[in-house]
């Protein structure tokens, strides 16, 4: 069980990066970009190829982001200058990336077991340096040495990492920039008229997502050991899922409040899912079923509980107040009649 | 300021729909003036408006502002130069974006946009300055949603967006139209007040002719896209409701066809 929760802890608050991209061009420029599914791969194989064939895995990984920049810019290029429908060029991308990817790796999938990533050197670190022991120690202490992790320094460096994106993100998105490319995403026909170029402010917006998609597939490749062509199937679905849970659950009243709990949102998927597949009868491969499941559940519940909460009022209102109300009708008279007679 | 050459504008050329929106229409603003424009509904009036603000481009013609021609510059880039009120209260702010962010927003319109922060503690200090011209108390609410103020509270804050930074040419479109009389009233004050204070050159569509007579020093009539009737600063100040209908009938020889400019 801890291990479990632990593990969802590890994956969540890296897949948070991407649920933060996917933030970025869903809510913020309100454009639902399918080049995520294929951006991630992008990230995981430029990663994994350039690792296995000796590169600095942060350099790696560094280029990697750049590429989901480029591939995001090319969606927004489709969109804008290309005149063609926001999920269509989204669509498009992911079919054309599906093929990069391919021709990146060379081959369906590449292994990285046994070579050094950049989870690898930060592992070594936080063992050397003692950190390790002294966690795994205090988890002894309180009874819960069975099943120690074997490394504490992923989710350490990842918590810092992500949230300094996080912080990252929140101060972009307060500057000229970051406010003009929140208003293309809110009323562009305004934006427009207060000099601002929306085509461009699309075109970034989406770069800046698919960089972050991008760059948390290439930590995903790495801590997870492989990149696979297949890995990005659903992408966006687990992006939203986190973006949707994470503000049910933890507020959107400010942009620093809503990234913290698209983060929050990221972890939580990743518990329920493995606490679904704990359940005898699923296996991995109900993943993307359950993810859907869960998106269908986040998106209509809660209009569902609004609808029975109004309905529930006005029966409340009827009983209380019609037979005030008919009272007073019959004692004074039919009001429209005594008007049309005046008049 | 604002020059209008020979402009020329037909909409679905060529096939059963064919309308001359713009017919050969001339037209010049000298720096301040207030030039109000009436007409019935698909006179004009409006694809003047999106010609000089650069959603549409004339067929013929050109459109010059500040000297410069701009004809065929891209709506955001000339937008530097002029702002604009809507009609739609909706239209002018951005819902989900705070009253000091939309602010900001407009007052970076003639600067570029760079990675600073969009809302200083200076700028806000100024914000809240512009603010209180209002009258409304937005000053007080500097963080709030916009989304939460009412359509006029938006209207005088597009208002003000429009305007603060100065723009060569303020164009209003109906501005008004959306809002009941008493909001209508006050949006229509603010607008004389910031007009003066700025000295802005501006150009106002209305269906109400009142307004229309009321604001500014110059009236233009529009008519199946040309325009039919200028009136000049000195024959303003006599007009009146009737004696624009008495030369829309003597120029057209039929009754002015629209009921919200009759009733008005």
């Amino acid at each position: 069980m801890f291990t479990a929760i632990f593990g969802s802890f590890e994956a969540g608050i890296i897949y948070a990066i991407m649920a933060l991209g996917v933030y970025l061009s869903f809510r913020i420029l309100d454009f639902p970009d399918l080049t995520v599914d294929g951006s991630f791969v992008t990230g995981a194989a430029i990663s994994a190829i350039m690792i296995s064939a000796g590169v600095n895995p942060f350099l790696a990984t560094i280029l990697a982001i750049f590429a989901g920049f480029a591939a995001g810019c090319l969606t927004g290029l489709l969109h804008t200058f290309g005149k063609i429908n926001n999920l269509l060029s989204g669509i498009l991308m992911m079919i054309a990336l599906y093929s990069i990817n391919l021709r990146i790796m060379g081959r369906s999938n590449i292994p990285l077991l046994n070579t050094e990533t950049a989870f690898t050197n930060i592992s070594d670190f936080f063992e050397k340096t003692g950190i390790d022991s002294f966690f795994n120690n205090m988890l002894s202490t309180v009874g819960l040495g069975d099943n120690l992790p074997e490394t504490w320094g992923i989710l350490i460096f990842m918590i810092v990492v992500t949230f300094l994106i996080k912080f990252l993100t929140d101060l972009f998105l307060q500057t000229e920039i970051g406010l003009a490319i929140r208003a293309t995403g809110d009323n562009k026909r305004m934006i427009r008229s207060l000099s601002a170029n929306t085509n461009l402010l699309v075109i970034l917006g989406l770069g800046l997502s698919n960089a972050l998609v991008a760059f948390s597939g290439a930590l995903i490749a790495q801590q997870g050991g492989f990149a696979d062509v297949g890995m990005g199937i659903g992408m966006i679905i687990i992006g939203l899922a986190s973006v949707i849970i994470g503000e049910a659950l933890f507020g959107t009243k400010t942009i620093a409040r809503t990234t913290l709990a698209i983060i929050g949102g990221s972890i939580i998927y990743r518990i329920v899912v493995s606490m679904a597949l704990r359940i005898d009868f699923l296996e991995p491969g109900d993943m993307k079923l359950i993810t859907a499941i869960i998106v269908i559940i986040a998106l209509t519940t809660p209009k569902i509980i609004d609808r029975s909460k109004e309905n529930k009022r006005k029966a409340r209102r009827k009983v209380e107040k019609l037979p005030a109300i008919q009272a007073t009708a019959t004692a004074k008279g039919d009001n429209h009649a005594a008007l049309k007679s005046d008049s | 300021m604002l020059h209008l050459n020979q402009i020329h504008k037909i909409f679905n050329e060529g096939t059963p729909d064919e309308k001359i929106a713009i017919d050969h229409v001339n037209l010049s603003l000298k720096p301040g003036d207030f030039v109000t424009i009436i007409g019935s509904n698909g006179a004009g009036k409006s694809t003047l408006m999106n010609i000089i603000a650069g959603v549409l481009i004339p067929d013929l013609g050109e459109v010059h502002i500040g000297g410069v021609n701009v004809t065929n510059s891209l709506e955001f880039s000339r937008s530097k130069m002029i702002g604009r009120v809507f009609q739609d209260p909706m239209a002018g702010t951005a819902p989900s974006m705070t009253i000091e962010e939309n602010l900001a927003m407009a007052y970076s319109r003639n600067k570029t946009r760079a990675l600073r922060r969009g809302v200083t503690k200076k700028r806000r200090d100024y914000f809240r300055e512009v603010l209180e011209s209002l009258h409304l108390g937005l000053e007080n609410r500097l963080r709030a949603k916009v989304g939460l103020l009412s359509g006029g509270e938006r209207q005088a804050l597009s208002l003000l967006m429009a305007t603060f930074t100065e723009p060569s040419i303020l164009l209003l479109d109906e501005h008004t139209a959306a809002l009941d009389p008493s909001r209508a009233e006050l949006i229509t004050n603010l607008t004389k007040e910031i007009v003066n204070r700025y000295n802005l050159t501006t150009l106002m569509v209305t269906h109400n002719m009142q307004q229309a007579i009321d604001l500014g020093n110059r009236l233009i009539m529009m008519d199946k896209g040309q325009i039919i009737l200028e009136v000049d600063e000195e024959n303003k100040q006599q007009l009146t409701i009737e004696r624009l209908l008495e030369e829309f009938k003597r120029i057209r020889g039929i009754q002015m066809a629209n009921d919200r400019a009759m009733l008005t």
